[in-house]
């Protein structure tokens, strides 16, 4: 070795160290892998593994409180029954029942049964995710677990606020979160987490094409805000709709949105919205294009109010819209639905019918789901556990009436808090003034309601099943309002054709979220809202003919009015704008006579 | 010798660790405001009429793979925040796969100064290196979103022997290979960066391994194409080998499945079919005269020197899909090609 070779070895010798010690691992490296490990065990408690009542078929939950709230997919539940079992990673297998369904959002709500301290995952902020943070994703593709414990992969966000297309009007994912996170067959309705095992998203979908239908790198999962927003609705045990506009709208070339078409029955209508109006903002965030805009409704269920600007002629207007409901009721009944399948990840083939079926599965890929399989096992779904058969309450618009019922009771404790007005038969009457200092007296009789102002009669209301008018002009139906207002304090649900636990929402757009209880009787609608934190009736919406403007009633503080709590104060709008507001010095419940209301 | 280049290779992986690695969320940032989704052609049958495609320059020159979706005079390109522009295909290079575009800017002379890749600035990268991909795989994004981003590892650094339908992949030189499903519909002309977002590849379009017939995740190398790509900017690119008919297999004449074509007598005679042989595939798949062909499995025909073209490429076998213009209907035709080869 001549000195010129030497030094080059040397030379190469000494980089090779540098090199070797540098490819020492980085500690980093094993903490990120030790905090990997320490997130999928905190969460995979809460993962669940769903089977139907019959043992068969298979999708993916997660457990978001420890009474057995379990959230998945509405495509995994479909044909499940009402009845069905699931398996946590302890090993046990546990008996669930159906709670809700939203066929538009593709989720659902399930409830295990058993045990009041389940491991439950935490909520996460979805509006946080961006492209790039890690997410893991749980649940039980392929069916490999036979002891429930779930599958976890791993990958990145690719991609936040996508829309895919719908099948029809059923399971539309707007504002959802695209992930390289490997999701299979066996995935649906299981949980996404992000990095610090928070709850951010429910897998339900994939793009998949000429691959089959494995991951294909585009995996979809519906945001968990958007779930938070139907939270309510869901554990009310409702076929639960989402929302629209009453108005469509397009992109033009320039990236403006404008209102392509626009039902004049629509609110957004009556507000002012008009034909060819760009939309510059709507729930509060910035309109550029139709999927952002049906991104945004995607993510809220009917009856909500959102803010909404719009440009005409150069000048922004800002109006508050109440969304109407996307389907017709017959629409949302199970059974009359035609079953929607557009590209959600299918149920998992059971493991030892696999590959010797390729061909004939392929074929099932293009009609229905391989449905023949489940026809053949022997009898219908198995009879409900004996001790939970209780649980399950069928009624139509209802995945299970009996978590409908739940929840009334437990809103409606606020009218106890109130008093007794059972036995109040006589005439009510409010009196006080007015903001615009004038006296005013309200009466109610099971007959008709009267207002006087300053003693002069102002409206009447008669109460003989054919005055629908909107009385006094301005307020909504103030009177009618009131009717039904009398109708709940003395008789609950019971004097109404339907009566049910709507689910919870802001009040008028803003704040935190109300329990909304829907009544009807003879077409009025009325929507009650109560304050979960103060259990107490914040005020009510009452609505004559579906096509116009409610009378919204909001109270002040509750007062003691001859024994009973009524409120002190009560603002009315409709359309709006305020009709007026009312003060309340006195409330006489006269005994008996039900002439004395004039 | 050996040991250098290994000293060298772990250099390169060094200099690419997680320790001088930007903040991801800004190279993710960075990097989908340099890629862009390209709208054209296609929207027939299982053709997309959608790809992506890279910014290489200030003024909007766009890298991407040739392919059918730009053969039309609307082509147009979104950007990550919802700019759309008018583009012509610059040059192309359909033996690399290669096409370069150009932005219409709308007003002459505007000065876009748009985000874009420096190619000088393209790597070379070893195997086990952590990349990302960015591509508008199934267009999930369209008007001002960004496109998808995925991660994964150069699992290698090979030659391909791939199918594209019934052809062959022209693309001869090395690519690599990744873990991660980069490979989609409408992925092609998307780029692999790495974690420090460096350039290093080209996404190319949908391949199939022709032994195993599996479909392959794979990016042509910048630094292989870069020359041409600054040819074609500049305006000196001569095209490598466009003799395409010398290249042609030539394992079958549209005669030998029954098809008659009008005298090719212009440059790019439209592929009317003249008369169709009786009892042949064409007659029996349903072929009529004055059907006018326009596609041949995946590949748009424009002229009968094309249908020519592909044609000779079938190979026995095969299951050839024609979509031909009948009246003002399209009609889908499929044939199986089992008589024997010419060679």
């Amino acid at each position: 070795m001549d000195a010129r070779s030497y030094c080059f070895s040397s030379l190469v010798l000494a980089f090779v160290c540098l090199t070797v010690d540098a490819y020492a691992v980085d500690p980093a490296v094993f903490e990120a892998q030790q905090k990997r490990i320490e997130v999928v065990n905190k969460v995979a408690p809460s993962v669940v593994a769903i089977f139907g009542g019959r043992g068969d078929g298979g999708g993916s939950g997660v457990l978001i409180s420890p009474d057995g709230y379990v959230l998945t997919n509405f495509h995994v539940v479909n044909s499940a029954g009402s009845f069905m079992k699931c398996g946590l990673n302890d090993g046990v297998l546990y008996d669930a029942v159906l709670v809700s369904i939203d066929p538009t959002g593709d989720v659902a709500m399930v409830k295990l049964l058993g045990r009041d301290d389940f491991p439950y995952a935490e909520l996460g902020d979805s509006d946080k995710v961006k492209p790039g943070d890690w997410a893991y994703a749980m649940g039980n593709p392929f069916l490999l677990a036979t002891d429930f414990r779930p599958t976890v992969t791993y990958g990145i966000v690719s991609g936040v606020n996508r829309y895919q297309y719908p099948a029809g009007t059923f399971l539309e994912y707007t504002d959802c979160i695209q992930i390289d996170t490997s999701i299979n067959p066996g995935n649906s309705g299981g949980p996404l987490f992000n990095d610090d095992g928070e709850l951010i998203g429910i897998n339900g979908r994939g793009s998949f094409e000429k691959r089959g239908r494995v991951n294909s790198g585009a995996g979809y999962a519906i945001s968990i805000n958007q779930i938070k927003n139907f939270m309510g609705h869901l554990r009310g045990g409702r076929v639960v709709d989402h929302a629209t506009l009453g108005a469509t709208v397009m992109t033009l070339h320039d990236g403006s949105v404008i209102v392509k078409n626009i039902l004049e029955q629509s609110e957004a209508y009556r507000r002012g919205l008009r034909l060819d109006d760009e939309i510059v903002t709507f729930g509060s965030r910035s309109i550029r294009s139709t999927n952002q805009f049906k991104n945004i409704l995607g993510i809220y269920p009917d009856g909500w109010k959102l803010p909404l600007t719009y440009r005409r002629d150069g000048r922004k207007q800002e109006i508050v819209v109440q969304l109407r409901r996307l389907h017709r009721k017959s629409e949302m009944t199970p059974g009359k639905r035609k079953r929607p399948q557009p590209r959600v990840i299918p149920r998992p083939e059971k493991p030892n019918d696999g590959e010797k079926n390729e061909g004939e599965k392929k074929e099932d890929d293009k009609k229905e789901k391989p449905k023949s399989r489940q026809i053949q096992l022997p009898g219908a779904a198995p009879a409900p556990p004996a001790k939970y058969k209780h649980m399950y309450i069928k009624k139509e618009g209802f995945a299970n009436y009996y978590f409908n019922k739940l929840e009334q009771d437990r809103v409606l404790k606020a009218l106890e808090l109130m008093g007794s007005f059972s036995d109040l038969n006589g005439a009510w009457v409010f009196k006080g003034s007015t903001s615009d200092k004038r006296k005013f007296d309200l009466a109610m009789t099971d007959s008709s309601v009267g207002l006087n102002f300053n003693g002069q009669p102002a409206a009447t209301q008669l109460l003989d099943g054919k005055d629908f008018a909107e009385k006094p002009k301005g307020s909504g139906g103030m009177l009618m309002a009131m009717h039904h207002f009398q109708l709940l304090l003395k008789h609950g649900g019971a004097k109404f054709t339907e009566f049910y636990y709507f689910g919870s929402e802001p009040l008028d757009g803003k704040g935190e979220k109300m329990d909304v209880v829907v009544s009807v009787l003879t077409g009025v609608k009325t929507r009650w809202y109560f304050d979960p934190r103060t259990n107490q009736l914040v005020g009510f919406d009452t609505t004559l003919s579906p096509d116009e403007d409610a009378c919204e009633v909001r109270f002040q503080d509750l007062k003691e009015f001859a024994g009973r709590k009524l409120p002190s104060a009560f603002v009315v709008r409709s359309g709006g704008v305020l009709y007026n507001e009312f003060d309340v010095d006195q409330v006489v419940f006269v005994e008996g006579d039900q002439q004395a209301a004039r | 010798m050996r040991f250098a280049t290994l000293v060298f290779l772990a250099c390169c992986l060094l200099f690419d660790s997680p320790a001088i690695a930007q903040d991801r969320q800004t190279v993710i940032r960075d990097t989908s405001a340099r890629v862009v989704k390209i709208f054209g052609a296609g929207g027939i049958q299982k053709l997309h009429s959608y790809c992506s495609g890279f910014l290489v320059s200030k003024q909007g020159h766009v890298v991407t793979v040739w392919s059918h979706v730009l053969d039309t005079d609307s082509l147009s390109i979104v950007l990550d925040d919802g700019r759309r522009f008018e583009a012509k295909v610059l040059g192309a290079e359909p033996q690399l796969d290669l096409a370069v575009l150009k932005v219409d800017p709308g007003i002459d002379g505007l000065e876009l100064n748009l985000p874009c890749f420096d190619l000088k600035q393209a790597i070379d990268v070893t195997v086990g290196t952590r990349v990302m991909g960015f591509s508008n795989m199934f267009k999930v994004a369209v008007g001002d979103e960004p496109v998808s981003v995925l991660h994964g590892v150069i699992a290698a650094r090979t030659r391909l022997s791939a199918r594209r339908g019934a052809f062959n992949f022209p693309y001869q030189g090395p690519v690599y290979v990744v873990d991660a499903i980069t490979n989609n519909p409408g992925a092609g002309g998307g780029v692999l960066i790495t974690r420090s977002g460096r350039l290093i590849g080209m996404i190319g379009k949908e391949v199939r391994n022709k032994h195993s017939n599996t479909w392959i995740n794979y990016a042509v190398p910048v630094t292989e194409i870069r020359e041409p790509i600054e040819q074609i900017i500049s305006g000196n690119y001569e095209t490598q080998r466009r003799e395409t008919d010398e290249e042609t297999p030539g394992n079958y004449k549209p005669v030998d499945l029954g098809l008659v074509m009008v005298p090719d007598v212009i440059f790019r005679t439209p592929a009317f079919v003249d008369s169709i042989i009786a009892d042949s595939l064409a007659d029996k798949a349903g072929l009529m005269p004055e059907d006018l062909v326009l596609f041949v499995n995946d590949k748009l025909v424009q002229s009968v020197k094309m249908l020519a073209t592909e044609v000779g490429a079938l190979e026995k076998g095969d299951t050839v899909t024609m979509i031909v213009r009948r009246g003002e209907e399209l009609v889908t035709i499929q044939m199986k090609v089992d008589i024997e080869q010419r060679n």
